[in-house]
């Protein structure tokens, strides 16, 4: 792993970039999409650019080995939440017989 | 308790049970009323008979008095424990008056009985008879003047209802009230001339209040800061106002004639037996008391009365009116003798008019209610039943009623044989002989006793003429006048009978000696301070006067042996002797006594011819000359100067009902006005000054409460609106929005962060 004598020199600033960009789409996705499941691919997508964050932060870092830990907590706890919001996207499929969020406002009024 | 005061109080409460008995059963009993009220007042009369007659006999010289404690006042300030007292005095005078009372109101209990048949309000009639006889026996029984004050308003309160029986007519009405409103006058008189004695002596007792005066006057009774012997003649002239108004005297006599609108029975019982004796009874009462002042007012006013009432009487053409004034005239003659102090005489006379003052009101109601068949047979609506130019030659129809009224006429215009000669020529006598000693204006008092028995004369001997002989004067009438049936004119005939002279002694000519003034009725010694005592000229003379060593010697006059209810009081017969009275009467009493044996025969022949004149001009123009008073009207001068202005001038009752109108009511009704207006305009005015500022400040405070309070009220509700408006548009119930927002929040947080937080920190 050495640095030094990669041709295109790669500093955190261009994880930090990659991470916003994949943030921006993520909330991008997540904000624009009537499907509940393509809102969830968006949720996944932050989730990520979290974590390459954290995973940049232990390269460059002084965090040691404690961003890649979170990292990988972060990832099984994506797992267990995209388990939970399918079961909930499948009973809101059940009940509303569409995944499509816009039709789901029963919290207002 | 003496069972003669038991027997009064049974006799007393006989009448007021019939009235509470028929008052309360008025539908149920309709026309059988009399069938109570008669045997009630039947019962009375035979104990009232009883009670005078052991009194009389028995204790002829005693008073029986039974008092009990009746409104127990505690402990007054300044005074001590206080009690006014209630009771029964039963001396003389209340045993005949009882008698005279109950056996009036007896037979017109019988008259009423047949005259008042099919009337609407029979039984209401009867009622208020009873109550009549019961007020009146109250005034007559009561021993002090609370007592008799109550009594008093009972009477006039049952004369009101009386009068006013046909109450359907403007005319009873008014007449009703009129009596009423007048003696108010008088009785608010009474009661401060009462109070005035009950503040300075804190007792209503008869007997205890001459008992203090006798001792002598504390300086506290004072009137207006006048002394205390000045005031005593304003107490008595105060509480004689009481009987001015009840005995009709002028000027309150305005009230009887109009009185004449009640039924006729009815005035047969306020003339002879309640109301108008209840004045004379009072006055006699109080003479004890009376100041020699005070005694030459009564006896003015009473002399004055009669004169008035028998020059009106002599040409009213009602036969009642003619009646009320002739009552008025003898009632003044009555209060002119006490005021004289001839008490005797004067009780004697109430007493002997009672018999044929009733007589002729209740013959006067049998020719009324003759007239009243004849003219409804006739189908006559407009005659007037009781003028008595509509009468004449009705002798022969109604003999009955013609006799006993002729006997009647007899007794009133004081011809020998007759109750009335007795007692008019008593007070003749008495009015000479204090008019010799009096001397100044009550020189005046025989020759209008004298006067009076002229007019009375003529005036009675004028209705006698105009009603019962001559010439018919309305022919078609005649045929059809029935004479009375027996109900009505038994008590005609008892009634005659008792105006003759045998009741009160055995000599028809000499009254002095009879049972009644000799052993009965004996006028009352004084007890008012010596220097009190009438001073007239006549007194002075020596010899008559200034005796004082007769004063306080019971055996001194053996005329005159007695004390204010006719006799020396036995200490047995009395419940204390502490205000024990003098027995033997003031020297000046004496003078008049002794004065008056001189004067009696003299009095008694010019009564008896100035009588005879009056009978000899009447029948000059009412038999003999009918045309003489029209053609003295027609005179060219003298018509038109002197006789005609005289004639309206005594048919109007010399115009004082209409000075009262004017002046009196007239002042009233101004005064009214004034107060309207007042009323109207300055306290109305302030009144709507106050209102119209309440309103503005209402509004005021209506507007500040609209547009501030409410203002407010409203602002914070509708801030609380508006900003729930705009929460409430954030709560779309879409995820994405509230993710948009919270990602919008967190770029908010991070440029806070970053360039505030951060930036301002090293």
């Amino acid at each position: 792993m050495n640095s030094t004598i990669s041709i295109f020199p790669v500093s955190l600033n261009h994880f930090l970039i990659l991470s916003a960009i994949l943030l921006v789409l993520g909330i991008f996705v997540m904000l624009t999409r009537k499907n509940a499941i393509a809102v969830l691919m968006g949720i996944e997508l932050i989730l990520n650019a979290a974590n390459i964050n954290f995973v940049a932060f232990t390269r460059y870092g002084a965090i040691n080995l404690g961003g890649q830990v979170t990292a990988i907590f972060v990832i099984v706890i994506a797992a267990c939440e995209a388990a939970v919001a399918l079961a909930i996207v499948l009973n809101l499929y059940k009940r509303f017989q569409s995944v499509n969020i816009a039709q789901v406002h029963e919290l207002h009024d | 308790m003496d069972p003669l005061v038991l027997l009064s109080l049974v006799t007393l409460g006989l009448p007021l049970l019939a009235f509470v008995l028929v008052i309360f059963n008025q539908r149920a009993l309709s026309d059988r009323a009399h069938l109570i009220a008669t045997p009630a007042i039947a019962f009375s009369l035979v104990l009232s008979l009883y009670v005078a007659w052991m009194k009389l006999k028995g204790a002829p010289q005693g008073v029986i008095e039974w008092s009990f404690d009746w409104i127990k006042l505690g402990s007054v300030p300044g005074f001590g424990p206080l009690a006014i007292t209630n009771g029964v005095l039963l001396d003389n005078v209340t045993a005949i008056m009882m008698v005279v009372v109950t056996a009036i109101s007896f037979l017109v209990h019988i008259f009423s009985s047949e005259y008042m048949k099919n009337d609407t309000r029979y039984s209401r009639y009867f009622a208020y008879l009873g109550l009549f006889t019961f007020s009146m026996l109250g005034i007559v029984l009561v021993d002090n003047f609370f007592g008799l004050l109550i009594f008093w308003e009972l009477v006039g309160f049952s004369s009101y209802v009386l009068i006013a029986h046909w109450y359907e007519r403007p005319a009873p009405q008014y007449a009703a009230k009129k009596a009423f409103v007048t003696n108010r006058i008088g009785d608010a008189c009474m009661w401060i001339g009462i109070l005035l004695l009950f503040g300075t002596f804190h007792t209503f007792n008869f007997r205890e209040i001459f008992g203090f005066i006798n001792q002598g006057l504390p300086l506290s009774f004072s009137f207006l800061g006048f002394s205390p012997e000045t005031t005593l003649t304003i107490a008595g002239i105060l509480i004689f106002a009481g009987a001015i108004g009840k005995s009709a005297q002028f000027p309150l006599h305005v009230w009887l004639p109009d009185a004449m609108e009640g039924p006729t029975p009815v005035s047969a019982l306020i003339h002879a037996a309640t109301m108008v004796a209840a004045g004379v009874y009072l006055t006699a009462r109080i003479f004890p008391m009376l100041t020699g002042d005070a005694m030459l007012v009564v006896a003015c006013v009473g002399a004055f009365t009669s004169v008035l009432a028998a020059t009106i009487a002599i040409t009213q053409t009602d036969i009642k009116r003619v009646l009320a004034y002739s009552t008025i005239s003898q009632l003044g003659l009555m209060i002119m003798s006490i005021g004289a102090g001839a008490v005797a005489a004067g009780i004697f006379h109430l007493v002997t008019h009672a018999a044929f003052k009733a007589c002729l009101f209740l013959g006067s109601g049998s020719v009324i209610h003759a007239m009243h068949r004849a003219l409804h047979a006739t189908h006559d609506h407009e005659t007037d039943a009781q003028d008595m130019r509509n009468m004449g030659g009705l002798l022969k129809k109604m003999p009955i009623t013609g006799w006993t009224f002729l006997i009647a006429t007899f007794a009133i215009t004081g011809l020998p044989l007759m109750a009335g000669f007795m007692s008019k020529d008593e007070i003749l006598a008495g009015a000479t002989a204090y008019g010799t000693l009096q001397g100044g204006i009550a020189q005046a008092l025989p020759y209008v006793g004298f006067g009076v028995t002229m007019l009375t004369a003529f005036y009675m001997w004028r209705q006698v003429f105009l009603v019962f002989f001559g010439v018919p004067r309305k022919p078609e009438l005649i045929e059809r006048i029935r004479e009375s049936p027996r109900v009505m004119t038994v008590p005609l005939v008892v009634l005659a009978v008792l105006s003759l002279w045998i009741w009160y002694g055995r000599n028809p000519i000499d009254a002095d000696h009879g049972w009644f003034l000799y052993k009965w009725i004996k006028t009352p010694a004084q007890i008012i301070p010596p220097q009190t005592a009438p001073q007239g000229p006549g007194y002075r003379i020596p010899g008559i006067a200034a005796s004082s060593t007769i004063l306080n010697n019971p055996n001194a006059s053996p005329t005159f042996g007695y004390t204010i209810a006719g006799g020396p009081m036995k200490g047995s017969e009395l419940p204390s002797d502490i205000f024990a009275l003098p027995t033997s009467p003031m020297p000046h009493q004496i003078a008049l006594e002794r004065e008056r044996g001189n004067d009696a025969s003299f009095a008694m022949s010019i009564s008896l011819g100035v009588a005879f004149l009056g009978f000899l001009l009447a029948g000059l123009f009412y038999i003999l000359r009918p045309g003489l008073a029209g053609s003295l009207g027609r005179m060219p001068i003298l018509g038109v100067v002197l006789f005609r202005p005289l004639y309206w001038f005594s048919k109007k009752g010399w115009f004082i009902d209409q000075i009262y109108d004017y002046a009196i009511v007239g002042t009233f009704l101004l005064t009214a006005r004034i107060a309207i207006w007042a009323d109207e305009n300055i306290l109305d005015g302030i009144v709507n000054a106050s209102a119209r500022v309440t309103v503005f400040a209402a509004r005021t405070v209506g507007w500040f409460d609209k547009y501030i309070v409410d203002g407010i009220v409203t602002l914070v509700g509708a801030t609380v609106q508006f900003l729930g408006l705009l929460v409430r548009s954030v709560q779309t119930g879409r995820i994405q929005t509230y993710l948009a927002w919270t990602v919008a929040g967190v770029v908010v947080l991070f440029v806070i962060v970053r360039y505030v937080i951060l930036a301002s920190t090293p």
